[in-house]
């Protein structure tokens, strides 16, 4: 059998340094994550405001963040920062800034989305039963919002842990980063670790990003 | 004099230019079934929907039991809870269980006991022959069926008088009869109840009074709704009534 390369998780604490960028990757989008889901909440309730001025303000913002790589932001907020304000942000906390920014935005969306695509007539129907306006929407309302938006946010959670990747492009050493550093290391005497160290690290994503997408479709099919 | 169950003074509703109801009067007493009827756009449904204060009104006032309904109201859930209203539409909530979308008000709104409502909402989910389906989610009943949970719904909140908006308007042929005999039990039991309707065999058999309604104004009243479906005495009731022969 050809030599996959897999030998050199067995030099030195390889595999472990391995493991220590994934957790820097999954750091990153866990504190993004949380930002992103209690900030974008509230983003998205705020979306659903008749106000012309929040309603501009916020297309404006959803469309810089659709429009813009994630890695150009990047750059702006860890060099561009730097050289223009002289602010000392380091890499993880800009990544984290970005991150943010991006899942506030699409989050935001979803719970604008979720809560506009509640029907009136659940609104009438439960002001028509005599329940008060907080009443309707801690029992009729939210409820239903966050059945919508739970498969959609899990879907934004993994496309978050997948985009780290882009990180190491502003000197962060996560995951994609250790293996690059393996792989150099070990040019010469085993070529093959190319392939066996970016397999690895596909079957890492993986088995982070797999249980959340079932999670997704179990959720999905449970409040369908 | 007798107080009226259901008032309306000099009802003014517009959305906009567009002038709905013009300065509209009614009494309603208790017992009273009350068929409105009219062509669409004649503002009938709105009626229903400003006597819930599902509406802001321009004019005019609304009493319940002598009481005014007003959306901006401190004693707005007071006073709705007096009015029962059922939907055109299936309008349960999709994430509770067929039980709990009848318990919900009575126990949040009035707060009673749970296990006091729970049977009476046993009983009443039987008597429209769905005590069985108490565990299921809506999406797993028929329409027709779904509607009698809705009345159910607005039932176990004991209103004085309920409104039914169109209810069979969205149903298969074969589930409105079985709604609608749901809707007439109720009328021999003696419920207080104004009903929309686009079904002529089902207003005459259970009106005790018809109103025929057209451009937000009363056209024709008829207390001998039987007489009132035969010959109407305004030409304008006679072809709408036509317009059902085939």
């Amino acid at each position: 059998m050809q030599n996959l390369g897999l030998d050199v998780f067995f030099k030195g604490t390889n595999f472990l340094r391995l493991l220590d960028g994934l957790w820097v990757a999954v750091r990153i989008s866990l504190i993004s994550v949380a930002i992103s889901i209690i900030l974008g909440i509230a983003v998205g309730v705020l979306m659903t405001s008749k106000s012309r001025i929040i309603k501009v303000v916020s297309k404006i913002y959803l469309e810089i963040v659709r429009i813009m790589p994630q890695m150009v932001l990047l750059f702006i907020v860890y060099f561009g920062s730097t050289r223009v304000f002289r602010w000392n942000i380091s890499a993880e906390i800009s990544a984290i800034i970005v991150f943010s920014f991006w899942g506030v935005a699409e989050m935001g969306d979803l719970v604008r989305g979720a809560l506009i695509s509640i029907p009136k007539i659940q609104y009438e129907s439960s002001e028509a039963l005599g329940m008060a306006a907080s009443q309707t929407y801690l029992y009729i309302i939210l409820p239903q919002t966050v059945r919508r938006l739970i498969p959609l946010s899990i879907n934004l959670i993994t496309r978050m842990i997948k985009t780290t990747s882009l990180v190491m492009m502003i000197g962060i050493v996560e995951v994609l980063k250790v293996a690059q550093q393996i792989i150099e290391a070990n040019r010469r005497v085993s070529p093959n670790a190319t392939f066996g160290v970016f397999a690895v690290v596909f079957l890492l994503y993986f088995l982070i990003c797999w249980p959340i997408s079932r999670l997704a479709s179990y959720l999905e099919k449970r409040w369908a | 004099m007798k107080q009226s169950l259901l008032e309306i003074k000099h009802l003014n509703k517009a959305y906009g230019e567009n002038i709905i109801l013009k300065s509209f009067n009614l009494k309603v007493e208790k017992g009273d079934v009350v068929v409105v009827i009219g062509p669409s756009g004649c503002g009938k449904s709105t009626l229903l929907r400003c006597i819930n204060a599902l509406e802001d009104i321009q004019g005019g006032e609304i009493l319940i039991g002598g009481e005014p309904i007003s959306r901006n109201a401190k004693n707005i859930s007071t006073m709705r809870q007096k009015v029962g209203m059922v939907f055109q539409s299936y309008d349960l909530f999709p994430h509770k269980t067929i039980l709990d979308n009848v318990l919900l008000a009575p126990i949040k709104v009035q707060k009673r006991k749970r296990n006091e409502v729970e049977k009476e909402a046993l009983e009443l989910l039987g008597k429209v022959g769905l005590a069985d389906r108490k565990n299921d989610y809506p999406r797993q009943l028929s329409g027709g069926q779904k509607q009698r949970v809705a009345i159910v719904r607005a039932l176990i909140m004991h209103p004085d008088i309920l409104l039914l908006d169109e209810i069979t308007a969205a149903l298969d042929p074969e589930m409105v009869r079985e709604v609608l005999e749901v809707v007439i039990s109720l009328a021999k039991s003696g419920s207080t109840m104004m009903i929309v309707t686009h079904e002529m065999a089902f207003a005459k058999a259970i009106a005790t009074r018809v109103l025929f309604l057209e451009n937000g104004e009363i056209v024709e009243e008829s207390k001998e709704p039987k007489a009132f479906f035969e010959s109407p005495q305004t030409e304008r009731a006679k072809k709408f009534l036509k317009s059902f022969e085939y």
